[in-house]
């Protein structure tokens, strides 16, 4: 109990009752949604994790990747490539897509930050790190090359092999984003995550008074990049196919880091509070896309959404939701 | 086998240096806003599709040739870029990379849409006459259309390096590049220097669109390959030079033709990102740069 009661540490006791409610719903949803709301809810604690993950690098440590697609893909495509190929299943493949995918960003960050690259120069790295490999997974005939790997679609439950229906995937990813968001309070709440605020606020300084710097912005990738490949994972596993124009796409980057950016950098409700406004905009733009018939459309208002949100809540939704309800955590 | 291969080479080679100098105008344009104002202009690629659409549409519609809407082109990115400058961009300026990174994002992802809605997802070429034009230097064949482009690319180029050092406008625009706060002190008017930076580069890579048009049909799906283009261009050539952007665009346009020709044309973009990735860790000033800051 007293790990949770450090967890909880100054949080105010409406915000733990309101997670308590919160995650009781969330067990419950399975029985009480249909398919669609269902399906809605996953993609929503996708990028809530997701974004949980790539918020550990830019919003703790302040290093801004635009190439998270990168340990996404390597993560799923190793996890399905070893499930194709050998039939070994995603439980023992997670192992390989984490290890792989964490590996690569110890040298996407190695690279980058002994060589002092910062802000857009880092973000540029980390790009063209993504854009490599997806030109090179087009021709890794291992993979499928650019024709893409399939999983065969199963629908008999099959918890060894991650087979199944959504309420196997919802209940996965379920798990994956509420051990994303503890993990990330233990580490902001530890001496690494003290030094990773420190690192963003002010890096020169921080190296000053004696923070290791480089060792925790490798520290940071690659915990970032791990998680991020778990999501890749799931993410093969979910939709049983995988194309490197997708899956390693610039895209799929920028979708990685929309939520926590729109739900409040460098917070722990940012990336769920994102992942609920843009998924519930995306699917009510994609109902009214339908309506108007015209190409495009669906994206456009999807532009006009984000522009209003970066122009009036810079600093995202979160914190200002959180001022209006009243639930800002108190400074000890 | 050689005297062809080298020939087949040379031709390459040349077509590479023409593609590229229509690159170059358009890196020039995301170097010269990025230079000025340290923004990151994400929607690059997707202002030159537009640029292209516009010049098809001109083309289509009108039976105007893309090198004459040219200039009205221009004139139209000009204006749009400084107004889009003043009353979306400029609040931005010095604020956090992720913060400008969105919004440009979401100007990115409006253009191309509203691209999309416009003129339908299908591939847009024009069809000239010209096109079936060349000159010949020797055994060297140079295409009508992409040596006109190349030329007027290098006079637009030319235009904007005497705009930059002999209008007073200009100048003020590269002082107040070099030092923000003593071009407010001397009493230079930095919001609508900024607004005319952007208007300048937006102008650049307007003109590149119409003259890309004549060498290549234009899809919307062309708008992130050119912004990642652009980027692996400037940082090749030195983020905020002038002469580094055109050097960035030869040296990528020729690398692309060589690799398509040696290797399969699939990877000739690895072979780019894998010249950006060491110019980055390497020189991560550029060829020509003067250094981040």
């Amino acid at each position: 109990m007293s790990f949770i009661r450090r967890l909880a540490g100054n949080a105010p006791p409406r915000i733990l009752w309101s997670l308590g409610v919160l995650l009781a719903l969330l067990l419950l949803a399975p029985a009480l949604l249909g398919k669609y709301w269902l399906s809605v809810l996953i993609l929503i604690l996708y990028f809530a994790y997701v974004g949980q993950a790539w918020n550990v690098l830019m919003g703790f440590a302040g290093q801004l990747s635009l190439g998270h697609a990168l340990y996404a893909g390597l993560g799923g495509y190793i996890a399905a490539g070893l499930y194709f190929h050998y039939g070994i299943g995603p439980w023992a493949g997670l192992f390989a897509a984490v290890a792989v995918a964490g590996m690569a960003g110890a040298i996407v960050g190695y690279l980058g930050f002994r060589f002092s690259l910062a802000g857009v120069y880092f973000a540029l790295l980390t790009i063209a790190f993504a854009e490599f490999t997806r030109v090179a997974f087009d021709h890794w005939e291992w993979a499928g090359g650019s024709g893409g790997l399939f999983l065969k679609v199963e629908h008999a439950t099959d918890i060894v092999n991650l087979r199944g229906g959504p309420v196997l995937f919802y209940y996965s990813i379920l798990a994956l984003a509420a051990g994303a968001f503890i993990l990330c309070r233990a580490l902001l709440q530890s001496r690494l995550g003290q030094y990773w605020l420190a690192i963003r606020e002010d890096a020169e300084a921080a190296q000053a008074v004696g923070v290791p710097v480089l060792r925790c912005k490798m520290i940071a990738i690659v915990i970032s990049a791990a998680l991020t490949a778990l999501a890749g994972v799931w993410n093969a596993f979910y939709y049983n196919n995988l194309f490197p124009e997708t899956a390693f796409a610039m895209g799929r980057s920028i979708e990685i880091t929309l939520a926590p950016i729109i739900g409040g950098l460098g917070t722990l409700f940012g990336p769920i509070v994102g992942a609920v406004v843009l998924t519930g905009l995306g699917e009510a733009f994609t109902d009214l896309g339908d309506v108007l018939r015209i190409p495009g459309t669906k994206q456009i208002f999807y532009g006009l959404a984000l522009l209003v949100i970066v122009v009036y809540r810079p600093a995202g939704v979160w914190p200002w939701l959180a001022d209006k309800l009243g639930l800002k955590e108190r400074r000890p | 086998m050689t005297a062809d291969f080298l020939l087949t080479l040379a031709q390459a080679i040349v077509n590479g240096l023409l593609t590229g100098m229509v690159y170059g105008l358009m890196a020039l344009g995301l170097s010269v806003i990025f230079g000025v104002m340290r923004i990151v202009n994400f929607a690059h690629g997707e202002m030159m599709v537009v640029g292209m659409y516009l010049a098809w549409m001109g083309f289509e519609y009108l039976q105007v040739s893309p090198m004459l809407s040219l200039p009205v082109i221009a004139a139209i990115f000009f204006a749009a870029g400084y107004v889009l400058q003043r009353g979306l961009i400029s609040p931005f300026i010095g604020r956090p990379e992720h913060q400008q990174f969105l919004l440009l994002l979401a100007v990115a992802i409006l253009l191309v849409n509203a691209s999309l809605a416009i003129a339908g997802p299908d591939s847009r070429g024009v069809q000239m006459e010209s096109q079936f034009d060349s000159y010949e230097l020797g055994p060297l064949v140079f295409d009508a259309v992409r040596l006109h482009a190349a030329l007027a690319a290098v006079a637009i180029a030319l235009l904007l390096w005497l705009f930059f050092t002999r209008t007073r406008t200009g100048k003020s625009i590269r002082a107040a590049a070099d030092n923000n706060l003593a071009a407010l002190v001397v009493g230079l008017d930095v919001r609508r220097l900024y607004a005319v930076t952007f208007g300048v580069g937006a102008a650049c890579v307007g003109a590149a669109g119409a003259l890309m048009i004549t060498i290549i049909p234009v899809s919307p799906f062309l708008a992130v390959e050119y912004t990642l283009l652009a980027f692996v261009i400037v940082i090749v050539g030195g983020l905020g030079s002038m002469t580094g952007a055109l050097l960035g665009g030869l040296l990528i346009g020729v690398s692309e033709a060589v690799a398509g020709l040696l290797l399969q044309p699939s990877l000739k973009s690895m072979f780019s990102f894998g010249l950006l990735i060491l110019v980055l860790l390497l020189r991560p000033q550029g060829l020509l740069g003067k250094g981040p800051q």
